[in-house]
């Protein structure tokens, strides 16, 4: 407890309400408002409609959802396997090996996801493999920009592993892959799920490197949503953004709901 | 356990698969940046270090740094000054609903960052609702309110994009702060002031280093925000880089920008590491 008086106690909590509210709910809310608006001149939304969601689901637009979540599932599976494979290999490295290897693991994460495009573009445009113009660059730019973030993730959980449950099983003489199997894995289970769902969220919220390499035809939400804004759609805009961030929180929930009713 | 060659343990060879997965799929392609960025022409000739003096002679690059560095270091300080408020008073003026708040705000580094340009142009934008209350409802002719357009625009959105990452970190060490040492300073008469300099202050430090410098990188790397302002005047690297190589097809210019604006962001993330290296990690979770 930091105020002990009545007045300076309310007077901390309308400056913390004020803050929140213009920072963190306003926004939100006038998203909301904008995807159901006919109208909006004055204060408040006028004309009430549900147009902006039909536009979003429409055609093109709608197929933007399965885009994104494609690329977002493909993308995070395949970061939470090799992230999950990487945190488990450098465990056992000394000290400076395992602090050089962690820093490469990470550096991913700390450049520019546009550049990360740039390089995916000049890189795979000349053989031996030509992918530009295709799904898997696309694909391959969100493994990149998510892949940093499960390895974070998942050897945080490396680190507060319980050694001792390990060296058990191994000495009741279970093999290295029954271990794995058995022992390591369901105990990093809770990393992975977050580790999973942080890159799905991240993966169907990515701008820069889409930007960069999305082919016609494999356009993602957040690259429909700029298109709709760039041209002043900015209601259409709203709803698809809308979607987006429901379409996210509805895939976190499944991928948490799945994890616990296995566990 | 036993020992390859090199001396390494055998078990670190298993590092060297995901190793190669990361090289062919984002080293290599740094790489070739980098070595674009030392050759003037496309995929052949000599090399040379003519692009660089090329970019640093443009006057549209040197804004566009000059905009990048301002962007991030006011968006930082911004996410310093409001995520330290908003801890505070989380953390030590406890209310009903302080944690759902805490969490509501803590989502927003799951949400794309460039629905907050989207939100404060319905809010802030030339048609947005303060400017459409001051037309409509107090008299103005014109819309008073133009900041969005500016850099300040960025670093609004970029202020509350960023803020979390400085909040998380806060709160974890203000949960580890003895609450009696509070109790005790209040009641031998201490100023909630003093209270703050002399026992939350040392907390937090760590805290706001480690997320301090985690907003420099993240701003600094920040693209959807300004490509959503599309204002004219405010360009930053990443900006530039997207600009050159999609709208301009300059795949050579847009290497070398990449290659300034990597190196930044790598010295970033070199300050960020070295400061949870030598503060001790003030939450694991930091980087998620």
């Amino acid at each position: 407890m930091l105020i002990w008086s009545a007045k300076g106690r309310v007077a901390a909590l309308l400056v913390c309400a004020a803050l929140v509210g213009v920072f963190y709910l306003l926004p939100l809310w006038v998203i909301v408002a904008a995807s159901v608006a006919g109208q909006w001149n004055g204060l408040l939304p006028e004309q009430l409609t549900g147009q902006h969601y039909l536009n979003a689901m429409s055609g093109q637009l709608g197929r933007q959802v399965g885009v994104s979540l494609v690329t977002g599932l493909i993308a995070s599976a395949a970061a939470l396997m090799v992230g999950t494979w990487s945190a488990l290999s450098v465990r056992s490295l000394a000290r400076w090996p395992r602090k050089l290897s962690h820093a490469v693991f990470f550096v991913p994460g700390a450049v520019p996801s546009v550049s990360v495009g740039l390089g995916l573009l000049v890189a795979f445009s000349r053989p031996p493999l030509l992918l530009n113009g295709t799904v898997a660059i696309v694909v391959l730019a969100h493994f990149i920009l998510v892949f940093a973030y499960t390895f974070a993730n998942i050897s945080a959980g490396v680190q507060g592993l319980p050694v001792d449950m390990e060296q058990v099983a191994h000495s009741l003489g279970a093999s290295p892959a029954f271990c794995l199997r058995h022992v390591t894995l369901p105990l990093l289970m809770p990393q992975m799920v977050t580790a999973f769902s942080l890159s799905l969220a991240l993966s169907m919220g990515e701008l820069g490197a889409t930007a960069m390499v999305y082919p016609p035809g494999w356009t993602t939400m957040p690259v429909g949503i700029f298109s709709l804004s760039d041209r002043g759609d900015v209601f259409d805009g709203s709803a698809l953004s809308i979607i987006l961030v429901a379409v996210t929180l509805v895939a976190l929930l499944a991928v948490s709901a799945a994890s616990s009713k296995r566990s | 356990m036993s020992t390859g060659a090199f001396g390494l343990p055998r078990r670190g060879l298993w590092a060297l698969p995901p190793l190669a997965v990361l090289s062919a799929a984002f080293f290599y392609p740094l790489l070739l940046v980098g070595w674009q960025s030392l050759h003037a022409q496309a995929d052949a000739g000599p090399w040379s270090t003519q692009n660089f003096s090329r970019l640093l002679g443009s006057t549209l690059f040197r804004n566009a740094l000059t905009h990048t560095l301002e962007i991030a270091l006011a968006a930082t300080a911004g996410c310093l000054l409001l995520g330290f408020v908003l801890a505070l008073v989380f953390a030590f003026v406890p209310f009903p609903g302080a944690k759902i708040l805490a969490r509501l705000i803590d989502t927003y580094i799951a949400l794309p960052t460039f629905l907050l340009t989207l939100a404060f142009t319905f809010i802030y934008g030339s048609a947005g609702l303060l400017n459409g209350v001051a037309l409509r409802h107090l008299g103005f002719s014109e819309g008073p309110v133009h900041f969005l357009y500016t850099i300040w625009g960025v670093i609004l959105a970029e202020v509350t994009a960023f803020t979390p990452f400085v909040l998380r970190p806060l709160l974890a060490a203000f949960s580890q702060l003895d609450v009696a040492m509070l109790e005790v300073a209040a009641s031998l008469g201490a100023s909630p002031w003093r209270m703050v300099r002399s026992i939350v202050w040392p907390a937090a430090l760590p805290a706001l280093l480690a997320g301090g410098s985690m907003c420099l990188l993240l701003t600094v790397n920040e693209f959807g925000i300004v490509l959503f302002i599309g204002a004219k005047g405010v360009v930053t690297l990443p900006l530039l880089v997207y600009d050159k190589a999609i709208q301009e097809g300059d795949y050579v210019m847009a290497c070398t920008i990449a290659v300034l604006n990597i190196a930044i962001s790598l010295a970033l993330y070199g300050l960020y590491s070295g400061m949870v290296d030598r503060l001790g990690r003030p939450d694991a979770d930091l980087v998620r």
